[in-house]
């Protein structure tokens, strides 16, 4: 019983990983229809800045709990920006083009990125150093839940509500609403769709990034190549629940993040890829809308 | 041609670029021995790099609006007469292919085998492409996972080798065999599949093949691989290395005019056209009478083939395979060469395969660049150029009979 319990909140929180990279896929297909390949290498961009930053700060003898903010900080703001930048160069010139155009440009743009970031920095694994010390109330539970998992799970309830909240009450989470809805007509009623589509790159590329610099310091190690896996999975989670549905990215995360921990727990480790991918191909082909998607039928 | 308020908006795009890159370009840490290297001089690079390509860019995009108000005075069909007419003469393309033949042809005379085997890829990759350019540029399917069906092709030829020592001549068309039968198995469950969702699909189909691959061993013996694949034989000679690999060369010309040949032919037929119907508007397809998925399954299944031959010939080519040559760079590859060449356009889908083959080959220098530059080209094509290098002219039908007078 214990090593399920332990199973499940491992598959917890790779589900809240997975959760706040997936807000960033189905918040931009719902609102502009692109599945964003580049949305993994964002994740990764978030991660590299978190350790360059953390490990700036640490050498010259910044406090924990300053490296902790600033580096949180430095990755949502540095991650953020590339999201924009990658959204006003790679899509925005195409957004009335023909659907393949802009999906090849994303594939484009995340080779892209992978391989900036493998020249800039290094083509090996780095280890990352961990931000979140270990709590003493946690000492009890040190066989089940780690201090690091905690941490994931309270930050990404957090952040969930923070969001949902920002969405549902907000000027601009109405304007990001109505845009997803109809595009043409929110124009219409005078809502800058430009700087929606902004806004919505920017805060699904700061999730990513404190995904990133979570998952790092969780794991204790990166590369170049993380946000590949971590993108597509994440878009599995994303289509499982029901793409450009919020409450249903983070229930497809949940739910991939459980099925995929369990599995390896009690099947076998080297398939783990295998299930995540079988999952997306299966869902796709019995239920394209998803859990908690609608399903659209095609007007002429 | 610049005006000043473009040079302003350059000074500020480079200065954002230059804080994009800060963290990423200038500091480089080391974790363990807690050391960091401040790499200023790439700020310098970036921001000028920025600088420059934002002028650039800005110059092409004015040059190409001047470009379009000109031509729309004009009408299209006489433009591209105009352009191109100068190639359908057979004055003139005549000598031009056979001055193409005769170097085809005496290549590996003139060259080194070391060049010879290069050559050999780049053919190998025209296949690929020209394969891929049935899927994607012909019937408008993005298909992420084409390298599947090379992979497929390589261990068809590969395991039948090792277990009942099965030889070159008959594996080829076994491995076309085996691909298209996979690209079937694909297609069927996924067609009803809109673009986006069956690109991430075939992508995992793709990742699923080379993690099955990586993990059975007992099938596929894992990522240490198969080696000592024999290269192809003929009628039982026995040949030298240089012998093997123009022999190999010249196989592979006539494979690629057979390409050539057979996709020609499939583009100007019924179904060729249904294909082209099907990438424009799938619903008025169907409304004309048109089978969405019996067509549609030809276009993978078709596809696939050339994936499994050239599959096959990787595998007696190296000599060995393993499924790290499978990954989802490979068919990103594959991809950018329809793109750059031109999706749909034969020649322009050769043109991008040799370009993109053996240009990083050459340039030895830029080789770490490579993957870099493939990212950015599919970047920039689709922005500036989406109908590639050399785009693809549609079949027009001019009306010759006599026009009745109102």
């Amino acid at each position: 019983m214990d090593y399920f319990i332990e199973l499940f909140f491992s598959g917890l929180t790779r589900g809240s990983i997975y959760a706040l990279i997936a807000l960033g896929y189905t918040m931009v297909y719902g609102i502009i229809g692109l599945i964003n390949f580049a949305h993994g290498e964002i994740y990764m961009i978030g991660a590299f800045t978190a350790l360059i930053i953390s490990t700036v700060l640490s050498i010259y003898g910044f406090p924990v709990l300053a490296i902790i903010i600033l580096t949180t900080l430095a990755a949502a703001v540095w991650s953020s920006a590339y999201g924009y930048t990658v959204e006003k160069l790679a899509y925005k010139p195409l957004r009335h083009a023909p659907r393949l155009s802009p999906l090849i440009s994303a594939i484009g743009m995340s080779i892209f990125l992978q391989n900036y970031v493998l020249l800039a920095q290094t083509p090996d694994f780095l280890p990352f150093p961990s931000l979140v010390p270990d709590f003493a109330f946690m000492d009890k539970y040190a066989g089940v839940v780690g201090s690091s998992d905690m941490a994931i799970l309270v930050s990404t309830a957090i952040i969930m509500i923070m969001l949902t909240m920002f969405i549902k009450f907000t000027r601009m989470g109405k304007a990001m609403r109505a845009t997803a809805q109809d595009r043409k007509m929110s124009m219409l009623v005078g809502i800058n769709v430009n700087r929606v589509i902004s806004v919505t790159f920017i805060i699904g590329s700061a999730l990513a990034a404190i995904g990133g610099l979570l998952v790092a310091s969780h794991i204790g190690q990166i590369n170049f190549y993380i946000g590949f896996i971590a993108g597509i999975k994440a878009f599995t989670a994303a289509v499982l629940g029901g793409i450009g549905s919020i409450p249903g990215a983070v229930l497809g995360s949940m739910i991939l993040g459980l099925t995929e921990s369990l599995a390896t727990g009690y099947v076998s480790s080297d398939y783990e890829d295998v299930f995540a991918f079988t999952l997306l191909v299966l869902i796709l082909i019995f239920r394209p809308s998803g859990l908690l998607g609608k399903a659209t039928t095609e007007k002429v | 041609m610049i005006s000043l308020k473009d040079i302003r908006s350059a000074i500020l795009i480079s200065l954002w670029f230059i804080f994009l890159t800060f963290p990423l370009m200038v500091i480089k840490v080391n974790p363990i021995d807690r050391v960091i290297d401040w790499r200023w001089l790439n700020m310098l690079y970036v921001g000028g790099g920025s600088f420059f390509f934002y002028l650039i860019s800005r110059i092409f995009i004015k040059h190409k609006e001047a470009r379009q108000d000109k031509m729309q005075k004009k009408q299209e069909s006489e433009r591209i007469e105009k352009s191109w007419s100068i190639f359908y003469k057979p004055k003139v393309y005549v000598p031009f292919l056979v001055i193409i033949a005769l170097f085809a042809l005496a290549f590996p005379l003139l060259f080194s085998t070391y060049q010879t085997n290069i050559m050999i890829t780049a053919l190998m990759y025209v296949m690929l492409g020209l394969g891929l350019n049935i899927v994607v540029g012909v019937a408008g399917l993005l298909d992420l996972g084409y390298v599947a069906f090379y992979a497929v092709g390589a261990y068809s030829y590969s395991l039948l080798n090792l277990h009942f020592g099965i030889g070159f001549w008959t594996a080829l068309p076994i491995g076309a065999l085996m691909a298209a039968t996979f690209g079937i198995l694909l297609g069927f469950p996924v067609l009803r599949l809109r673009g986006d969702y069956l690109a991430i699909v075939t992508l995992g189909f793709g990742e699923i093949i080379r993690l099955i691959l990586e993990n059975w061993n007992e099938f596929s013996q894992g990522p240490s691989g198969i080696s000592n694949i024999p290269r192809p034989g003929l009628f039982g000679l026995e040949m030298s290395l240089n012998g093997a690999i123009t022999y190999l060369y010249y196989l592979m010309i006539i494979l690629v005019l057979f390409t050539v040949f057979v996709v020609n032919r499939l583009q100007n037929s019924r179904i060729g056209r249904a294909w082209f119907a099907l990438r424009e508007d799938e619903i008025a397809c169907q409304a004309m009478g048109i089978d969405k998925t019996t067509t549609k399954l030809r276009a993978f299944a078709l596809g696939a083939t050339w994936a499994g031959m050239v599959g096959v010939i990787f595998a007696a080519k190296t000599t060995f395979v393993n499924p790290a040559s499978f990954t989802f760079l490979e068919s990103a590859i594959i991809l950018c060469i329809v793109v750059l060449g031109g999706m749909g356009s034969i020649i322009g889908v050769i043109l991008g395969a040799l370009v993109l083959i053996l240009l990083p080959e050459y340039l030895r220098a830029f080789s770490d660049y490579r993957m870099l530059v493939f990212g950015g080209v599919l970047v920039i094509m689709m922005v500036f150029r989406p109908q590639g290098i050399i785009s693809n002219i549609r079949r027009t039908y001019t009306f010759t009979g006599q026009e009745d007078s109102p």
